[in-house]
């Protein structure tokens, strides 16, 4: 380049046309003139084609009354709502199976991928004997294994399995007590509002104090004694304002208290376990990709395994484990649209499906649900990328 | 800059290309495949269901037959689509099958926003309930609180809400993508009552592993008509279809059937002639054989022919003709005459 440069620097300066970086900035426009031109005309082409095949078109639809039920909704719904309001339905009920999809498969990977490098034989061949297994088996089967096979045979709700008089197991879900929060139980949120800001002050001043002085605080403890010492202490102070809905067994079905439905425990189950296999090896090979000098030289310098493993080797564990567990995010959250298989009325299944019937408006409905995906997905690899930074190793 | 000006103008033919592909007959498509595809259900016994062989039967199927029939003097040249109710219209819109024969309910949303063309009603229908014998249900009104199996994407989604909503009572939908599912799991007890078209619980009923266990209950909630779908847009084809379910009723009315049908041909009435392709405008108006209504009735019989076949008294379901009776016999099939 710098050779180029010089020689043509000598003469004359070239026609514009023929200067390199002239010349592959114009094609760089031309090209992404063709692709917009390409994309436009695909769009175009779309809508003249369904204007001319009298297929209605625009997200008008979103403000008429959706006319139809849905199993399972976090907000309120019923036939009056609106098609938008179903998109919301569906929207949540994804995020709910996604979220609580990542904190079981983490905890089930976490334990997994620990337990598959124990020193105990069986302890880590049982390990290894779940993850092969469960990794080699596709997702959509085990879904319908959960779901067909062990929780349609439950028996109805007249039969229920009941335990300790308060749960209700039977073949259309686990129905739960309810809370109903009475007069003054603010107070007690207000307390764990106060307890958890205390507990992170705490963390920092015995941060800082073992810093200058050395001397170890036990700041777990603290933190937890305060989390939950506070909000109990306020919730007995106030007398204990807090009661339960019962379920009751109705003539079809059990009326009041909470329930999770089959669909969902399904879904959650097979997704969990389905991830925590990849969660686990991600462990593993983080945790082996330590060197074992690390950890001889951390018990030379005098700590516990304890210690060693908490301020040694996962901090550096971790910054092999993050982008894999990522990507075992990411799929997890796209999985969960499997949801349609077995009914569960995640977004896939109540907007893209019964929705995109209702109203016909496939180009409209699709478009939305794959931007939605496209959203939670980078925002779920943002955050990760985010807290990957944050826990790089900072070389003092 | 030779290479871009191809690029572009093979993009701009392909935008011509696409956007002419809808307007062109659907009937000039037919006969250079040498087959009507056809979409049905995923499995309905009298409608549309196949045999463990592949060979699908039923009233819907019917319909696809006498098409294929009237086209090509063949009813054997038709290829069918499986659909669920969710799938069906794209599959039409997107040109993927040629006519829709699947149990579909004629509505106003359907016809004036889909790009669709309802051809007709061959079967008049209204949904109902079913619910096992256990539970001591005489009415759909005692159903409050109860949970509904129900296929997704339906007029019955909508048909029972509104229900539930007009007579102030409270209702838990378990909706599924197939019919198949639907009464999977209303026989596993994952729901108190099935609700879809009448006619459809009766085909479902024989799939329940105790059928006599399961009662379907007097109330019929909404109408429900039932026909096949063309994509609007080309007319011509619109009214092949249209008139080949209309042939089958105006022959069951001039009482010609598959049985007879050779003897009437030298028939001295004008209206039989007519059918039969022997005078008046013949096939020219359709630009079909002069013959296609005859070799529809020879190779699928006229339509009381064909209930009776799939869902009448010749069939499991046995279901009495009723509204579907023709319109001189206290029902409602009507056809337009051939002249």
């Amino acid at each position: 380049m710098a050779d180029e440069q010089r020689g043509v620097s000598e003469p004359a300066k070239p026609a514009l046309w023929r200067r390199p970086a002239v010349r592959s900035l114009f094609f760089q426009l031309l090209l992404i003139a063709g692709i917009g031109f390409f994309g436009y005309t695909i769009f175009q082409n779309t809508l003249h084609n369904m204007q001319q095949r009298g297929i209605s078109t625009g997200f008008g639809f979103l403000n008429s009354e959706a006319g139809f039920g849905i199993l399972m909704t976090l907000i309120p719904f019923d036939e009056t709502y609106t098609y938008g309001r179903t998109f919301l339905v569906g929207l949540l009920n994804t995020l709910l199976v996604a979220s609580l999809g990542i904190i079981f498969a983490t905890i089930i990977g976490f334990i997994m991928g620990v337990s598959r490098l124990s020193r105990n034989w069986i302890i880590s061949r049982l390990a290894t004997v779940y993850i092969e297994v469960f990794r080699n088996i596709p997702l959509l089967l085990q879904i319908m294994f959960w779901y067909f096979a062990v929780l349609r045979p439950l028996p109805g709700p007249r039969q229920s399995m009941i335990f300790n008089d308060t749960l209700f197991l039977n073949n259309r879900g686990l129905y739960m007590p309810s809370p109903i929060y009475e007069q003054g139980f603010w107070l007690v949120v207000v307390a764990l509002l106060v307890a958890i800001v205390a507990a992170v002050l705490v963390a920092r001043w015995a941060h800082k104090r073992q810093e200058a002085t050395g001397q170890p605080f036990h700041t777990v403890y603290a933190a937890i004694g305060l989390v939950l010492g506070l909000p109990l202490l306020t919730f007995l102070m106030m007398g204990s304002p807090l009661s339960w809905d019962m379920p009751v067994l109705q003539r079809f079905n059990m009326g009041g208290g909470m329930v999770v439905i089959p669909e969902l425990a399904a879904l959650l189950v097979a997704l969990s376990i389905y991830t925590g296999t990849f969660i686990a090896e991600a462990v593993r090979s983080g945790i082996l990709a330590v060197s074992h000098g690390q950890t001889e030289a951390a018990h030379a310098l005098g700590l516990r395994p304890g210690p060693t493993l908490r301020l040694v080797i996962i901090p550096q564990a971790l910054r092999v484990i993050i982008p894999q567990l990522t990507s075992q995010y990411l799929n997890l959250t796209k999985n969960s649209s499997l949801a349609t298989a077995i009914g569960y009325p995640d977004l896939v299944a109540v907007f893209a499906g019964t929705t995109l019937n209702q109203t016909g408006q496939a180009v409209e409905v699709i478009a939305m649900t794959m931007a939605v995906y496209l959203a939670i997905s980078l925002s779920i690899s943002l955050f990760m990328n985010w807290y990957n930074k944050r826990i790089q190793l900072v070389e003092r | 800059m030779k290479k871009i000006h191809v690029i572009a103008s093979a993009v701009a033919l392909t935008a011509v290309m696409s956007s002419n592909a809808f307007a062109g007959a659907t009937l000039d498509g037919v006969k250079k495949k040498g087959f009507v595809q056809c979409g049905v259900s995923t499995g309905l016994p009298g409608f549309s269901s196949a045999d463990e062989k592949g060979n699908w039967s039923g009233l819907d199927v019917d319909v696809c037959r006498a098409v294929a029939a009237a086209v090509f003097g063949d009813a054997g040249k038709v290829k069918y689509t499986p659909l669920t109710a969710k799938e069906r219209f794209t599959a039409l819109q997107s040109g993927e099958i040629d006519m829709l024969s699947r149990n579909t309910t004629w509505t106003l949303t359907r016809d004036s926003s889909l790009g669709l063309n309802f051809a007709g009603v061959n079967y008049y229908d209204g949904q109902g309930f079913m619910v096992t014998k256990t539970l001591g249900v005489k009415s759909a009104l005692e159903l409050d609180g109860a949970s509904f199996c129900i296929q997704a994407g339906t007029t019955t989604e909508l048909n029972l809400a509104d229900y539930f909503r007009a007579n102030d009572m409270s209702y838990t939908p378990v909706t599924f993508d197939s019919s198949d599912e639907t009464v999977k799991a209303f026989d596993a007890g994952r729901c108190d009552a099935l609700t879809s078209d009448q006619s459809q619980l009766y085909a479902l009923r024989i799939k329940l592993g105790n059928p006599d266990g399961a009662v379907v209950l007097p109330e019929v909630i909404s109408k429900e008509p039932l026909g096949p779908v063309t994509a609007q847009g080309d007319d011509e084809w619109y009214k092949i279809v249209r008139w080949s379910l209309f042939a089958m009723l105006n022959a069951e009315e001039l009482g010609i059937n598959s049985g007879n049908v050779d003897e009437l041909m030298s028939s001295a009435d004008p209206n039989i002639r007519r059918l039969l392709g022997k005078e008046g405008i013949k096939g020219s108006g359709l630009g079909l054989p002069d013959s296609w209504a005859t070799d529809i009735i020879k190779q699928v019989g006229n339509y009381a022919e064909a209930f009776e076949r799939n869902v009448g008294m010749g069939s499991a379901l046995k279901i009495a003709r009723g509204q579907n009776a023709l319109w001189n016999k206290g029902g409602l099939q009507y056809a337009p005459p051939i002249r």
